[in-house]
C-alpha cells in the first residue's frame, strides 16, 4: 500500500514526461491526484504496516500531512488544468512532471521513519519546486529562483548535519541509528550536548524549509514570482512536511529529556517568526509578498503551538491542515487576480470584487479566515492554542501572540480592503481573464474545507489528530 | 590505518586553505574535485573487509565529485564566456586568515566535546567542520554563481567527513540518495546559472538584487 502511493504519481510523473500533447498533459493531473487521495485514505484507514524493516510507515503525524498533501494537490490538480489553459505560450511538460514528482517525494517525507530518508525525499521535494518557480522566465523569478536554491539547499545541509549528529550521540550505547524507532528506544542513553547540537542545526534547517525567521527571506521572493497553485503547495504542503519533520525530531528530543531546551527554542523562533512577519506585513504593496509574510506568521505559530506541547500541540495540529487549506484558497485567488489585473500591487489592483466577484469575494473571506475570524477552521485551532496557553499559565507569550496577530490582521486587511474594494483604475488594460469553472470551482470546494473545519470537524479527522498529538506526547 | 586517515584528514585541510586563496576558477574546481575524490577514498580505508557495495558506492562518488560534477561546472563556466577569475568581496588572504582562525577554532571546540564510543581517528570531527566553514567563507565571500555552488559542494564534503564516523548508520541507499541528490541539485544549478547569464550577461550575484522590500 505504502509503496503504490509513491509509485502513483513518481510513474505519472514519467508519464508527463513522455507525453507530447501540451493540451492533453494538465488532465493527467487529476485523476492520478485523486487516484492517490483514495489510496492514501485507504493506507489511512486500514494503519498500514511499517515496510523496509521499518523505514517506511505511516505514523500518526505522518498520516496527517499525507491526508493535507493529498487533499491540496487534488484541489490544486484541477486548477491547474485550468490555470494551464491560460499558459499555452509554452511547453507544461516540465511543470506536469515536476508538481507529480513534488507529490511523489512529498508523500515519502510524510512515511519516512528514517532521518536519511527523509533527509533525502525533502530535498527531493524542494529541488521539483525550483522548475516550477522559473516557470515565467522573467528576470526576477530567475532570481526568486536562485535565492530559493541556495537558501534552502545550504539550510537542508545543514539539516543533514544535524542528522548525522543524531545518529553520533547514540554511539556510546551500540551502533550509530537513524531510525526514529531505534532512537526513540535509546532516548535515555543519547549524549545530551550531541543531541543539543543535533536539534539546533535541525532546527535551522528544516526551519528554513518552513521558512521561520531569521532563515524566511527565500519565502516572499519565491512566493511573489511563482504562479498561484506552485505558491499554495509551498505554503501549504512543503512547509508542513518540513514542519512534521521537525516534530518527530523534537519527540526524539523530548524522550532524551531536552524537553525544557528543545521547548523554549521552539516557542522563541515562533514569536520571532510572528514578530517579523508581522513589521513586514505593515505597509505591503504586493499581495503573493504580502501572503508569503503571512505563511511566516502561521508558521511562527505552528512552532509555537508545538514548543509549548499538551493541549497547544493538539492545536498545532489542527492549525497545519487549517493553515494548509486556507493558503490554498488564499494562493489560488490571489493567482486568479494577479492574472486579471496583470499586476499583483496595490497601486495597480483595485476593485477585485468587482472585476472577479467571486475569486474577489473568496480572496476578501480567505484574509478573515488565515487572521483568525470565526466560523472558519484556523479560528478553532488558533483558539484552541490561546485558551492552552493561558491554561499552562503562558500570560506573556499568549497576550505577545495575541498582539502579533492582531497587527499581522492589521496590516493585511488594509492591503486586501485596497484590493478588493473600490473600481478598477481607469486607463489599465484589462485582460481577458474572467473566473471560469475550472478556476473557480477549487477556490470554492477549499473555502467549504475551510468552512467545515471551523464549524463541524469530521469526528474521524478529530481522532486523527488527537491521536497524532497523544503519539508525540512524552512523558518523563 | 589511522595514520594514512590522519594524514588524508591533513591534506583536505590544506585543500581547503589553498581553495580560499585560489584566484582562477579553474583551479578551484579542480581543488574541489580533488578534495572529493579523496574523501571517497576514506570509507574503503574504514570498512574491515572490502565488500562490492562499499566499492560501488565509493566509485560512483569519486565518478561524480570528480568528473562529472567538475565537467558540469568547466562547462558552465565555457558558455559563460567570462573572465575566469575568481571574484572576492573581502580579499584572498583576508579569507585565508579566516579559514586558517576558523580551522583552529573547530580544533579547540572539537576538544571540549564530549567523545562518544570509539571514533576512527580524533580529527575527523574539527576536520568536518573545519571544511564546513571553508564552504560557507566561499558561499558567502565570492558573488560569481558558479563560486557558490562550489563552496556548496565543499560544504557537502564537510558533512561528508563527519559521516566517516556513522559509517554503519548510514546504510548505502542513503548514501547513494544524497549523492543523487546533490547531482540534480548541481545540475538544476547549473541551469539556472545558464539563463541567470542570459538574462544579466554576467554571473555577478550582486545583481541579483530586484526583489527586496
Amino acid at each position: 500500500m505504502l509503496f503504490i502511493l509513491i509509485l502513483i504519481p513518481l510513474l505519472a510523473s514519467g508519464v508527463a514526461l513522455l507525453m507530447p500533447s501540451d493540451r492533453s498533459r494538465p488532465w493527467l493531473l487529476p485523476p492520478v491526484a485523486m487516484a492517490h487521495l483514495v489510496v492514501a485514505l485507504i493506507a489511512i484507514d486500514r494503519h498500514s504496516k511499517a515496510r523496509l524493516g521499518g523505514w517506511l510507515w505511516l505514523d500518526p503525524p505522518g498520516r496527517l500531512v499525507l491526508l493535507l498533501l493529498s487533499v491540496l494537490f487534488v484541489i490544486c490538480a484541477v486548477y491547474t488544468t485550468g490555470y494551464l489553459r491560460y499558459r499555452e505560450d509554452r511547453s507544461n511538460r516540465v511543470f506536469v512532471a515536476c508538481l507529480l514528482f513534488f507529490l511523489a517525494a512529498g508523500t515519502l517525507v510524510a512515511m519516512a521513519q528514517h532521518l536519511g530518508l527523509m533527509w533525502i525525499a525533502m530535498e527531493f521535494a524542494t529541488l521539483s519546486m525550483a522548475p516550477l518557480i522559473y516557470f515565467n522566465r522573467t528576470a526576477r523569478s530567475i532570481e526568486a529562483t536562485w535565492k530559493y536554491l541556495m537558501i534552502g539547499s545550504v539550510g537542508i545541509a545543514v539539516a543533514l548535519l544535524g542528522s548525522f549528529f543524531m545518529a553520533y550521540s547514540a554511539m556510546g550505547s551500540g551502533p550509530p541509528s537513524l531510525l526514529f524507532s531505534d532512537l526513540m528506544a535509546r532516548a535515555t542513553t543519547l549524549n545530551a550536548t550531541w543531541v543539543r547540537m543535533a536539534f539546533v542545526l535541525l532546527l535551522v534547517g528544516y526551519g528554513t524549509k518552513m521558512g521561520l525567521a531569521p532563515m524566511h527571506t527565500w519565502k516572499p521572493d519565491a512566493y511573489g514570482e511563482a504562479p498561484g497553485v506552485v505558491g499554495a503547495l509551498l505554503a501549504g504542503g512543503l512547509t508542513s512536511c518540513a514542519f512534521l519533520a521537525l516534530l518527530r525530531i523534537n519527540h526524539v528530543c523530548c524522550a532524551a529529556g531536552q524537553q525544557q531546551f528543545t521547548s523554549h527554542l521552539m516557542i522563541f523562533m515562533g514569536l520571532l517568526s510572528m514578530a517579523v512577519a508581522a513589521i513586514f506585513t505593515l505597509g505591503q504593496k504586493d499581495i503573493k509578498r504580502m501572503l508569503a509574510y503571512s505563511s511566516v506568521e502561521q508558521m511562527g505559530i505552528l512552532m509555537l503551538g508545538a514548543g509549548i506541547g499538551g493541549i497547544e500541540l493538539f492545536g498545532a495540529l489542527l492549525h497545519m491542515l487549517n493553515n494548509g487549506i486556507t493558503k490554498g484558497v488564499l494562493f489560488l485567488s490571489a493567482g486568479n487576480i494577479h492574472r486579471s489585473y496583470q499586476s499583483k500591487s496595490t497601486d495597480e489592483v483595485r476593485g477585485a470584487m468587482r472585476r472577479l466577484p467571486l475569486s474577489g469575494t473568496i480572496f476578501m473571506i480567505g484574509f478573515l479566515a488565515i487572521t483568525g475570524s470565526p466560523p472558519f477552521g484556523p479560528f478553532v485551532s488558533e483558539f484552541t492554542i490561546l485558551t492552552g496557553g493561558l491554561q499552562d499559565h503562558w500570560y506573556w507569550i499568549s497576550a505577545l501572540f495575541l498582539l502579533l496577530m492582531l497587527v499581522v490582521f492589521i496590516g493585511m486587511g488594509r492591503t486586501v480592503l485596497t484590493v478588493v474594494q473600490g473600481r478598477p483604475l481607469p486607463g489599465r488594460p484589462a485582460s481577458a481573464y474572467r473566473d471560469r469553472l475550472l478556476t473557480g470551482l477549487p477556490l470554492v470546494v477549499s473555502l467549504g474545507l475551510v468552512l467545515m473545519m471551523g464549524t463541524h470537524i469530521p469526528a474521524p479527522l478529530a481522532a486523527m489528530v488527537h491521536r497524532a498529538a497523544v503519539f508525540l506526547e512524552v512523558h518523563p | 590505518m589511522t595514520g594514512t586517515i590522519n594524514s588524508l584528514l591533513v591534506v583536505v585541510l590544506l585543500v581547503n586553505l589553498f581553495m580560499l586563496g585560489a584566484s582562477r576558477m579553474r583551479g578551484l574546481i579542480h581543488a574541489a574535485a580533488a578534495q572529493g575524490v579523496i574523501l571517497s577514498f576514506m570509507p574503503l580505508l574504514l570498512a574491515a573487509r572490502l565488500d562490492w557495495i562499499a566499492v560501488v558506492v565509493a566509485s560512483v562518488t569519486i565518478g561524480l565529485k570528480g568528473l562529472i560534477i567538475p565537467r558540469i561546472l568547466h562547462k558552465a563556466l565555457r558558455d559563460a564566456k567570462i573572465k575566469r577569475e575568481v571574484e572576492p568581496m573581502i580579499g584572498f588572504l583576508p579569507t585565508m586568515l579566516l579559514g586558517a582562525l576558523g580551522t583552529v577554532l573547530s580544533l579547540v571546540l572539537a576538544a571540549h566535546l564530549p567523545v562518544v564510543g570509539h571514533p576512527v581517528s580524533n580529527l575527523v570531527i574539527p576536520v568536518s567542520l573545519s571544511t564546513i566553514l571553508t564552504g560557507f567563507l566561499l558561499l558567502t565571500t565570492r558573488v560569481k554563481a558558479i563560486t557558490q555552488v562550489i563552496g556548496y559542494l565543499i560544504l557537502e564534503n564537510g558533512i561528508y567527513i563527519f559521516g566517516m564516523l556513522l559509517l554503519a548508520a548510514v546504510p548505502f541507499l542513503v548514501e547513494l540518495g544524497i549523492l543523487l541528490d546533490l547531482f540534480v541539485g548541481i545540475f538544476v544549478v547549473s541551469i539556472i546559472i545558464h539563463h541567470i547569464n542570459q538574462t544579466f550577461s554576467s554571473m555577478d550575484t550582486r545583481q541579483l538584487t530586484a526583489l527586496r522590500e
